[in-house]
């Protein structure tokens, strides 16, 4: 039961078998009982769950069911909502309340979901642990004694232990694919562009997009009908994107004809030897399924990390400037003057990494460093992005491996940001190209998951989604997890 | 030797738009505080901008007006500051490429002819809001209602000369902007401010060290800043020091200027694309309608003025001073097509200066163009002469009487009847016998005598034309 999929309750629901109360309850006990030790949750009011629930139980009484009514879905706390604080798990969001919500989270309400509390994060959305956090670390429901991946470890770990059937995230180097890796379920990061950016506490503008965590293909591509379209009020945001069917592209049942390209940069010494031979198996899979397997070079890929730590950080300086205690959010006490103001404030409200992240973009932004970090990093982005369109001429769709190494232990690389840095080193040329990409389940890695990132062309979330959903039916997953939390944990 | 100066000029410019350049909210004047914003202009997370059409089509405009080039793609930067009026800590602005580029303003020179001078660029941006620490103890006060107004900034080459060049170039731009009808350009309320940067170097070396002069609002502290600087400068090199790089500010009660920052404390505002807006393109057609739609500026008016109407060239230059006065001047002429040199003359210095002495402006004038001519009608016709115009013109700043009722009411019918003149002249000549023998002996002066005891004895009725007509007749006897 807890771990069903949104579709399954969905039909549920429809045949009126349980009702949304009773399904936000089911979670609501299991968040109760495990989320002191996952840490999953950083907010949530059980009553206005319920009351959302009720809400919508009588919506379909009344009018019928809307496309997700019903239907349980966390957020991470970078996503504005006018209920509860938004917090973005730092402390120099300290008391803050928007007054307004990320305009997904009006089209997943408008839509019927029953949005379920406020997932954990790395601060600012600035790691790839969930250790950042000013809320303390979330825990990997497959072994707690590690991290879930970051920034969205939270929603990751949620949707693993199945406290929630799925979740938002945020993406801007992996932040979605790379904890939905670690735990074993589904992340999509959309083309950017096709999901609005307004409403959710931007990182780094150019690279932010939203997506679904999810327990299969299938229902992240229900949330993503959901929550795409344009915005007026995102100039980022696509008026003329081309309008896919989210939900025949998971229909495919095999692989025929397709075109698999497999760069042999993202195949390489240094890497996990067990996560590269289960990401190996898994072509072999979609080989037999159908697909031919193409082997591409995307020559630029070893300089994707460097572009990305000046691009990231340099517009994070910026994004992060409003957080300076005058209108909202944390203030020291009894400043002296304006400048003791400002730089108390901020140093007490901002954790190290994040002030690591600000203090790297003032530099790389800086008259005189400008030319040879920010402008040399453009340039580097646009070759990666050339890379990507030269590949899309010879193969429908890439892929790879998501990260590098499964789950690793609490603390491991918290003193060496560097190495932390590079376990992002498969996702981030995605984020610097715009494209979409999904992780799924492919197997595991001492017996931790492993995850498959699908890279397709920009708007051919299509393509990723079919590819996925094949591969999916082929195998079983998605179907597997983390024993400790595969109880009926809460139930009465 | 000689000393040169050498002046290059920004001006701020709020563009007169409904709302502002990226959000919804009003950008109408004098507000209470902080009522006038919304999440985006207050910087809250996660907001976005969204650029304001109506700013870029009045940027364009003002490009086109001072023959610049417009970029059809142009695009928008942050530039990174920390001050409380400044929400989002960095402002939206055009840094590396902007809207409009080399363009220039023809400003007269005191030999009748003219100097060009060049402006570098013209970038969109907005404006912060502002900050109160006056009369507030150990606290200041924010207003953010003006935080995300939009601005251009109009970039002068250092073209200028001296501060009657900076003078007449602000005051050609300020009409020009009034005329294109994209600013308010009130300089009270801060829509038009300048700052200057200023030079000196011996004639003929190369560009001296710069200090630019801050937010200066008012062509006299411009005129005065400018001229305290220059002498400034040019004590320090004579006394054999060098100008410091710094920006200042004016004290307009001291009447001098105080160091602000020197280069070395001086920002670096980290510019960078503002990832959160596409580069803004514009079409050909876009720009092309845009320029059709210009109207008439004040040079083009002024010599239509001359040619079209035979119009003195300070009469045309009164008139074509705001766009409004043209048009105002233009509705007189059509309603009293017969002599549009009469228009100009009552309308230059009659109304304009009626108005001026009660404080009005021509849009609140209580006496119509159609009105006017009314009274002009009976001027042509000789039915009233000059002077009992201006009193029916008097009598109408107070009144909705057009002239008719004004001259029936009063008498005032000019009297051009001969008969009725010369029993009036006749009357003057015999109360006066020693003027008269006086005229008739050769002093010819005393005529001026007599038209003045004629015009007396009728009031002010009698045509002035007839009466010297036939005095000069009726005197030689």
């Amino acid at each position: 039961m807890p771990f069903s999929s949104l579709s399954d309750i969905q039909s549920r629901l429809k045949s009126g078998e349980t009702t949304a109360v009773e399904i936000a309850q089911l979670y609501l006990d299991r968040i109760a009982a495990f989320n002191d030790e996952l840490n999953a949750f950083v907010h949530l009011d059980a009553a206005h769950v319920l009351a959302q629930a009720t809400a919508s139980d009588a919506h379909r009484q009344e009018h019928g069911a809307r496309p997700l009514e019903g239907l349980p879905i966390a957020v991470k706390d970078i996503f504005c909502t006018q209920d509860g604080p938004t917090r973005c798990c730092s402390n120099i969001l300290e008391g803050f309340e928007a007054p307004y919500d990320a305009h997904i989270i009006t089209k997943l309400k408008e839509a019927g979901a029953v949005l379920v509390g406020k997932t954990n994060m790395d601060e600012f959305a600035m790691g790839s642990s969930t250790e950042t956090s000013a809320f303390g670390p979330c825990r990997n429901p497959w072994d707690t004694d590690r991290i879930p991946g970051g920034s969205s470890g939270g929603s990751a770990s949620a949707v693993a232990a199945a406290l929630t059937p799925a979740a938002l995230g945020t993406d801007t180097g992996g932040s979605i694919r790379q904890p939905a890796a670690l735990t074993g379920i589904t992340g999509l990061k959309p083309t950017y562009g096709r999901v609005s950016r307004r409403g959710i506490i931007a990182f780094a503008s150019s690279l932010d997009q939203a997506g679904p965590m999810t327990r299969n293909v299938k229902d992240a591509a229900m949330i993503t009908a959901a929550i795409s379209g344009h915005d007026s009020g995102d100039a980022t945001s696509v008026s003329d994107a081309p309008v896919i069917d989210w939900l025949a592209a998971c229909e495919a049942q095999d692989m025929k004809g397709l075109k698999i390209g497999k760069p042999k940069e993202y195949f390489v010494d240094g890497m996990d030897a067990e996560v590269r031979q289960t990401v190996e198996d898994a072509l072999k899979k979609c080989e037999e399924l159908g697909a031919e397997i193409i082997d591409i070079s995307l020559p630029h890929t070893e300089k994707a990390v460097a572009a990305y730590y000046v691009i990231a950080p340099s517009e994070a300086s910026a994004n992060l400037s409003r957080y300076d205690s005058v209108r909202f959010g944390h203030r020291c006490d009894n400043p002296e003057d304006l400048l003791d103001m400002y730089t108390r404030s901020r140093d007490e409200g901002f954790g190290s990494e994040v002030k690591r992240r600000i203090l790297t973009g003032a530099f790389t932004l800086s008259s005189g460093y400008y030319d040879a970090y920010y402008l040399k990093a453009q340039k580097v982005r646009t070759l990666i992005q050339q890379d990507f369109t030269q590949a899309f001429e010879q193969v429908d769709i890439i892929a790879t491996p998501t990260s590098p190494i499964p789950a690793f232990k609490l603390g491991e690389k918290t003193d060496d940001p560097l190495t932390m840095y590079l376990s992002d080193i498969f996702t981030i040329a995605v984020n610097l190209a715009g494209l979409p990409g999904l992780s799924q389940p492919c197997g595991f890695a001492q017996n931790l998951p492993v995850g498959l990132q699908w890279i397709g062309p920009a708007w051919r979330e299509d393509t990723v989604l079919s590819a996925a959903s094949a591969y999916e039916k082929a195998t079983d997953w998605n179907s597997q997890h983390p024993a400790a939390f595969n109880v009926n944990g809460g139930e009465s | 030797m000689s000393w040169e100066t050498v002046i290059g000029l920004e001006v701020h410019c709020q563009l007169n738009t409904k709302t502002k350049a990226f959000c919804g909210c009003s950008t109408a004047f004098g507000a209470e505080p902080n009522t006038q914003t919304c999440p985006v202009c207050l910087g809250m997370p996660g907001q976005l901008p969204v650029l304001n059409t109506v700013a870029v089509d009045k940027t364009i405009l003002t490009g086109l007006a001072i023959n610049a080039h417009i970029n059809l793609e142009s695009k928008f930067d942050r530039k990174n500051y920390f001050y409380p009026d400044l929400p989002k800590g960095y402002q939206i602005s055009q840094f590396a490429v902007p809207i409009v580029e080399g363009g220039y303003i023809d400003i007269p020179t005191k030999d009748g002819g003219e100097k060009r001078l060049g402006v570098t660029r013209i970038h969109m941006e907005e404006d912060a809001g502002k900050s109160m620490h006056e009369g507030l103890d150990a606290v200041s006060h924010i207003d953010l209602n003006r935080s995300g107004v939009p601005l251009m900034e109009i970039v002068s080459e250092p073209d200028m000369r001296s501060s009657d060049d900076a003078i007449a170039y602000l005051k050609q731009l300020h009409q020009l902007i009034r005329f294109l009808g994209v600013s308010g350009a009130d300089m009270e309320k801060g829509q038009f401010r300048c700052d200057a940067n200023v030079s000196v170097r011996r004639k003929g070396d190369p560009f001296g060290t710069r200090t630019e002069m801050k937010n200066m609002n008012s062509f006299r502290f411009i005129k005065q800043a400018i001229e305290f600087e220059v002498i400034r400068q040019i004590e320090i090199i004579e006394d054999g020091g060098e100008v410091v790089q710094e920006s200042r500010l004016w004290d307009s009660v001291k009447s001098e200027s105080r160091s602000m920052r020197s280069k070395e404390e001086a920002h670096d505002y980290r510019y960078f694309p503002e990832p959160d807006l596409p580069p803004l393109r514009v079409s050909q057609q876009e720009v092309d309608a845009i320029k059709a739609g210009m109207p008439e500026l004040p040079g083009q008016l002024r010599k239509r003025f001359e040619t079209e109407y035979g119009l003195s060239s300070y009469d045309a230059d009164v008139l074509s001073q705001t766009r409004e006065t043209a048009v105002w001047y233009e509705s007189l002429v059509a309603a009293h097509p017969a002599d549009p040199k009469r228009c100009a003359n009552w309308m230059a210095n009659e109304l304009l200066g009626r108005l001026r002495e009660a404080g009005k402006d021509l849009s609140d004038s209580p006496v119509s163009a159609k009105r006017l001519a009314s009274l002009l009608d009976r001027v042509g016709d000789n039915t009233i002469n000059g002077k009992s115009a201006k009193d029916i013109l008097d009598d109408m700043m107070e009144s909705d009487d057009d002239a008719d009722t004004i001259i029936e009411a009063k008498g005032l019918k000019q009297v051009s009847d001969t008969g009725a003149i010369d029993a009036i002249i006749l009357e003057v000549m015999q109360a006066n016998p020693t003027q008269v023998e006086g005229y008739r002996g050769g002093k010819d002066k005393l005529m001026g005598f007599f038209v003045g005891q004629v015009m007396k004895a009728s009031r002010g009725k009698a045509n002035p034309a007839m009466v010297n007509q036939r005095l000069s007749e009726l005197l030689k006897g």
